[in-house]
């Protein structure tokens, strides 16, 4: 059953109305996340990409359009699915439970849904801690004992036990630094082709997006719509070393291109506005 | 800090005893209060020698417990209703609100008036300030929480009582512990005023019977009796509230002591 | 404000300060234990608009009570203000008078209104000092964390723009502990009422507090409610006071419209 999970979402329209001036976030969105695959999605900061995620993962709802998983209606303006362990959430700014350990964090979801027992969940919690890369030493740690790199790994996996159809993680490696980051992307690689999430990746970095997706999103300034659908044809399984090939390079270029001339844009509205 | 306390302690007897200023030789010297407390046979009837003594630091502390108690069983499930139902919330914090400005000293003389007898009155009082700080900062905890925590517990698939198991009183217990010891605190200002005003026994009711009986050395023995009560209490709920949240102390161990 | 309005008196809150009212009418009438001798709010407010509305003595215990709320609080802040800067910026005057000012905040402000008397020449002083004590320990712990809190990267650059100490303190250290000072006003006026209202039920003849006091003495409930009712209303006033001036002091912290 998880090998099924693709994600449609056609003519997404968002307005928020806080105060009688409506802002556009996102106008006429439409996108696909194929089952099992990764798709990255870039653009300006406050381009609506968070906005699309949220509506996904069911915490909000559009004005308009619809989004659909595996042909089941998802949210549309008038219906909400709410949100469950099908498309499971990996925050920004990390949100692992701080008050508990990083093994009662993973088994966490399996026991609220009652689809296992305390042991069994913890039992499968260890296993999952083991193939990522012998982490069962940190099972009876709290969140805030161990590095924030870490904490991402832990969060990827409360995540996976679920068995989730997608996987959205909301630009998870932004406050990292580079040494950090890149071996965060190997462990994703590795995650992805072991478990086969499809995933949707929200991201600033066109390096990290064109290394680790299939399919990279160009967004537009607000109102936020999709601007560029860059295919990613280079081989999986992926390593770093890839980053120096010329095709690399090249559609590196493409990706530049397309986000600056947003940034551009977003940046002289912005000063638009101030004045 | 020794020489600090030293001089301050020596300019407290040098303006008792030694200046001509009538306003400051009206007051005990430090050393007759330290030899009235330590006497065993003190003038005025109450050192540390006499039953008498203990059994004033038991009325009071009997009182604040109860309130105290009271304030808990009460303030943290109210609290924590209204940060976890936004309609609980509309009705209870309504009158929270309206009731608040009230002063809790002024309940004193409604509370003696309908209560039967003094010493529900004197608790009631107490416990009406304790409970006001409990159920704020309850509230404040559960305001507090990273939504993200909420969102990702959805997305794990927790239901509503999941959530308020999981997320809310965990996420909650910090703060709900530094309002129980601001509750503390609460307690005993508003105990010493009850008792002073509508008491028999107690710490605060002594400070104000040994000024009318012109006996004081008594006042600043019982004065500093209710300063180290008071920060023993809430150095306890300190201790117990550090036991409870095991994860929170580890996690800022190092970096930036907790502020209290 | 007027959403905000909307906002906080929403229906349900109605619902509840309207049942509140109601119960309290409904125990004095039925005269449930304890309400036998209670008045109820009907009573109240014809009291009040008979013989309160327009009594001198009534409005003087307002302006008895403000005054004294007044010079406890501006003498806390006078006080307070400094002695938080001090215990914060220099480390020596703190290792000596910490510790003692340490050993004196545990003590409840009630416990002083003995001593307040025997050393004050007037009963009007020895209330105002008591009220002092009530707001200065609450000020000054705030004003000295403030200072603590300052980011030191502030410091630094203004030192290192060369910015003599003196403008370092006027500029940089005395805006950076406003909020703090903010802070220690609100919590400062609300325990302030507080001691106020204790200390002229304990050792005083005037003011609202004391009204309160004479109305339960009297046997006239009535009075005790409309002195509660007065006090909340000071109370209530005096803080938003407070926040208006806390929002002039701190014009970085209003809302971007």
């Amino acid at each position: 059953m998880s090998q099924a999970g693709s994600i449609s979402v056609s003519n997404i329209q968002k307005i928020y109305d806080p105060e009688g001036a409506a802002v556009h976030a996102l106008e006429n969105c439409s996108c696909e996340i194929p089952s099992g695959k990764f798709v990255a999605m870039v653009g300006p900061s406050g381009c609506g990409k968070s906005t699309l995620l949220n509506m996904i993962a069911g915490f909000d709802k559009p004005t308009s359009g619809e989004i659909k998983l595996d042909d089941q209606l998802l949210v549309s303006a008038n219906t909400q699915t709410p949100p469950n362990s099908d498309r499971v959430v990996v925050f920004q700014n990390g949100a692992l439970f701080p008050w508990k350990t990083v093994l009662e964090n993973i088994a966490y979801g399996p026991i609220v849904q009652k689809t296992r027992g305390r042991g069994q969940a913890e039992e499968e919690a260890r296993e999952l801690l083991n193939k990522a890369g012998n982490l069962e030493r940190i099972a009876g740690s709290f969140p805030g004992q161990i590095s924030s790199g870490m904490q991402r790994r832990v969060e990827i996996l409360r995540a996976l036990i679920n068995k989730p159809k997608v996987l959205l993680l909301d630009e998870p490696f932004r406050a990292m630094d580079t040494v950090s980051k890149s071996k965060m992307h190997q462990h994703l690689l590795d995650i992805h082709d072991k478990f086969r999430p499809s995933i949707l990746l929200i991201t600033h970095d066109l390096v990290e997006a064109i290394l680790l997706a299939d399919v990279v999103l160009v967004m537009t300034t607000r109102p936020g719509t999709i601007k560029v659908n860059i295919n990613v044809e280079l081989p999986r399984p992926r390593s770093r070393e890839m980053i120096l090939s010329d095709e690399f390079t090249e559609l590196q270029k493409q990706a530049i291109a397309a986000v600056h001339e947003e940034a551009r844009k977003a940046f002289e509205r912005g000063e638009k506005e101030l004045a | 800090m020794i020489i600090g306390i030293t001089s301050s302690v020596l300019l407290w007897y040098g303006l008792v005893q030694w200046t001509p200023f009538k306003a400051f030789n009206r007051l005990p010297d430090p050393l007759s209060v330290i030899i009235e407390w330590v006497s065993t046979d003190p003038d005025y009837g109450l050192s540390i020698f006499t039953k008498d003594y203990y059994l004033h630091i038991l009325y009071s502390t009997y009182r604040a417990t109860v309130a105290f108690f009271l304030a808990l069983i009460l303030g943290v499930p109210l609290g924590i209703m209204m940060g976890w139902r936004a309609n609980f919330n509309a009705y209870a914090g309504a009158l929270l609100d309206f009731l608040r400005p009230i002063p809790p000293l002024a309940w004193v003389p409604i509370a003696i008036l309908i209560l039967p007898g003094d010493e529900p009155a004197v608790i009631f009082v107490t416990f009406l300030v304790a409970f006001f700080a409990t159920t704020l900062n309850t509230l404040l905890g559960v305001r507090s929480i990273d939504p993200d925590f909420f969102r990702a517990a959805e997305c794990l698939g927790a239901t509503d009582q999941d959530i308020l198991r999981d997320i809310i009183i965990p996420g909650a217990l910090p703060t709900i512990f530094t309002g129980l010891q601001i509750a503390m605190g609460a307690a005993w200002f508003s105990l010493v005023a009850g008792e002073m005003i509508a008491a028999q026994y107690g710490l605060g009711f002594m400070i104000l019977e040994s000024y009318n009986l012109v006996q004081y050395p008594t006042i600043i023995i019982m004065m500093a009796t209710l300063g180290i009560v008071g920060y023993a209490s809430s150095a306890l709920i300190r201790v117990v509230g550090k036991k409870m949240i095991r994860w929170r102390e580890q996690a800022t161990g190092i970096g930036q002591e907790a502020e209290t | 404000m007027l959403k905000q309005l909307q906002s906080t008196l929403n229906w349900r809150g109605f619902v509840a300060i309207f049942g509140f009212f109601l119960i309290w009418y409904l125990a004095c009438v039925l005269k449930l234990p304890g309400f036998a001798e209670m008045a109820n709010p009907l009573e109240v407010i014809q009291m009040f608009v008979r013989e309160y509305a327009h009594d001198d003595h009534y409005w003087l215990s307002w302006v008895t009570s403000f005054q004294r709320v007044l010079y406890g609080f501006l003498f806390a802040q006078l006080f307070g203000i400094p002695l938080g800067l001090l215990f914060g910026t220099n480390e020596k005057f703190r290792n000596l008078f910490f510790p003692v000012f340490e050993l004196l905040r545990p003590i409840p402000p009630l416990a002083w209104v003995p001593m307040s008397i025997l050393f004050w020449p007037t009963n009007e002083s020895s209330i105002i000092f008591i009220t002092f004590i009530g707001a200065f320990f609450i000020i000054v712990i705030n004003v000295f964390d403030g200072v603590r809190d300052i980011k030191r990267e502030h410091l630094w650059l203004a030192l290192s723009l060369g910015a003599p100490r003196r403008v370092v303190f006027l500029r940089i250290m005395l805006p950076s502990v406003i909020p703090s000072i903010a802070v220690g006003m609100t919590l400062g006026i609300a325990i302030t009422w507080d001691v106020v209202i204790a200390a002229e039920m304990i050792a005083s003849d005037s003011g609202l507090g004391r009204l309160t006091w004479e109305g339960y003495v009297s046997s006239t409930p009535e009075v005790l409610v409309i002195g509660m009712i007065s006090i909340g209303l000071a109370g209530y006033l005096s803080t938003k006071v407070v926040n208006t001036i806390e929002s002039k002091m701190m014009p970085w912290r209003r809302v971007r419209r």
